[in-house]
């Protein structure tokens, strides 16, 4: 990396690692290796559902992570439009890219459990409905923040998209809960499972959030970085051409007195 | 800021009452649909008359992104939005007199809609009150999201494709719980459906009072 932007360096990152992510990585790679022996080495099979089982210790930790997601890009939002800055603005775009990605993959693993369980790879479950509504909604928020449009304007009206977030969430939930009293579903009932039966299970399950949590944490700090150098680089190409049409402009007066900040945009002598 | 809502939604429901580009345009899509469905599910069958309350709601969803795009394409013309941020009127009574605006509208296109369901898939209306009062709160609910996804996507050049995307994932939660209450209410049990009310209500208070904040900023911008 070249000499960072003087208006920017101090306030942000100037490079995609730091002594303290390079540490986070290798606890999240430790952490997921002992995940990797705790469900396919150490645990059992269930006496129910076989291997399958194993597919849980990922599945809700993914479920959890794309919550939280939400949740650091509601908190981002916020901020932003109540100070716009750009940090806040790229920490949010970071969180709903990251989160978009652990829905997307909360599904597959869901659908990947449902097919031999359910039968089927897709229910019309009130869960799995909500889940694919929050999926486009992520959707929805990256193709606003990819618009051709002023940085500000993109970021703001994002912005908007990733409050409104969180309430539609809660409201999709809430729905969900009504819908269930309403039509009893029997496949959500299996998802009430007896803990008490392997207390490794268990252990596996809630370990496997922590490590998920964590991972998320690394992915989202370096997601950030590199929107972070991403402006940054935006900046430096920015002054570079003013930079360059300045000088150009100087050699043309020095060649002929002509008004100095009428040169048009690519224009050539 | 209520006067200049009922500025707004004047000016609005006049440029409406003299182009009668909802009467002309979008309440025979909002027709033409009910008939696609009729064709597609076969008019015997008793399928039709199981899913109209869903047929109803959805038909409701496709013609609300139309007049959305109407009541924002009114402002895109030069120099109408800058018009209207130097206008001084308070960007809140904006939201909401466009809020109100589009809501006459639906409502007016579920009159009719209600009138073809009757008459094409031949299902008779029970439980009005609850029919009713669903009818209300959930063209609030959607005419608050409309109008504030429609500014979302307001002067994009992308605006026709993003405004589906935004909008109509925000949306389900009102059609699932319109849907609901409105098969209550035709099935003749209004009781099971007031918690969907309940449910419509709150959406349309939650969408208006963000919209009424987030209204100005966005107008800035837009």
């Amino acid at each position: 990396m070249t000499t960072p932007h003087s208006s920017l360096s101090s306030t942000g990152p100037s490079s995609t690692g730091s002594a303290a992510t390079r540490t986070l990585g290798i606890v999240c790679l430790a952490a997921m290796a002992l995940l990797v022996f705790l469900a396919f080495v150490a645990s059992p099979r269930d006496a129910v559902q076989g291997d399958l089982v194993r597919l849980l210790y990922i599945h809700p930790a993914l479920a959890w992570t794309a919550y939280l997601a939400c949740f650091v890009a509601f908190g981002a939002s916020i901020w932003h439009l109540a100070k716009r800055t750009e940090a806040s603005d790229v920490l949010a775009h970071s969180a709903v890219e990251v989160g978009a990605v652990l829905t997307a993959l909360t599904l597959a693993t869901g659908s990947i459990w449902g097919r031999p369980t359910w039968g089927v790879y897709w229910v019309w479950d009130a869960r799995l409905t909500s889940t694919a509504m929050l999926l486009l909604l992520l959707l929805g928020y990256l193709a606003l923040h990819r618009i051709d449009a002023a940085p500000e304007v993109r970021s703001r009206r994002a912005a908007v998209v990733g409050v409104l977030l969180v309430p539609n969430v809660v409201l999709v939930h809430q729905s969900v809960e009504w819908w269930r009293t309403l039509h009893q579903d029997p496949t959500l009932a299996r998802r009430d499972f007896d803990f008490a039966t392997s207390d490794l299970f268990m252990f596996t399950l809630v370990y496997s959030v922590v490590v998920m949590t964590l991972v998320f944490t690394w992915l989202l700090i370096h997601r950030f970085r590199v929107g972070w150098l991403a402006l940054q680089a935006d900046e430096l190409w920015l002054d570079a051409a003013i930079e360059a049409r300045r000088s150009e402009a100087e050699t043309e007066a020095d060649t002929e007195p002509e008004p100095v900040a009428s040169t048009p945009e690519g224009g050539t002598p | 800021m209520f006067r200049d809502a009922a500025l707004m939604a004047g000016k609005d429901l006049r440029i409406e009452l003299r182009s009668r580009v909802a009467l002309n345009q979008i309440l025979p899509v909002a027709v033409l649909i009910l008939l696609l469905f009729g064709f597609a599910l076969d008019p015997d069958s008793p399928v039709l008359t199981r899913a109209t309350p869903g047929l109803f709601w959805v038909t409701v969803l496709f013609v609300t992104v139309m007049a959305v795009e109407r009541s924002f394409s009114l402002e895109a013309a030069d120099g109408v939005r800058d018009a209207l941020r130097l206008s001084g009127l308070h960007p809140g009574g904006i939201f909401l007199g466009k809020l109100a605006a589009l809501a006459v509208q639906l409502a007016a296109v579920q009159v009719v809609l209600l009138a073809g369901v009757m008459v094409l898939f031949g299902r008779e209306l029970a439980g009005h009150l609850l029919l009713v009062a669903t009818a209300v709160a959930a063209t609030a609910g959607i005419a608050a999201a409309g109008t504030l996804y429609g500014v979302l996507a307001a002067g994009l050049r992308v605006r026709e494709t993003l405004l589906p995307l935004l909008l109509l994932p925000v949306l389900a939660p009102v059609l699932i719980a319109a849907t609901r209450a409105f098969e209550t209410a035709l099935d003749g049990v209004p009781s099971d459906g007031w918690p969907w009310f309940n449910l419509l209500a709150v959406f349309a208070l939650t969408y208006t009072g963000f919209g009424i904040l987030a209204f100005g900023p966005l107008l800035e911008d837009s």
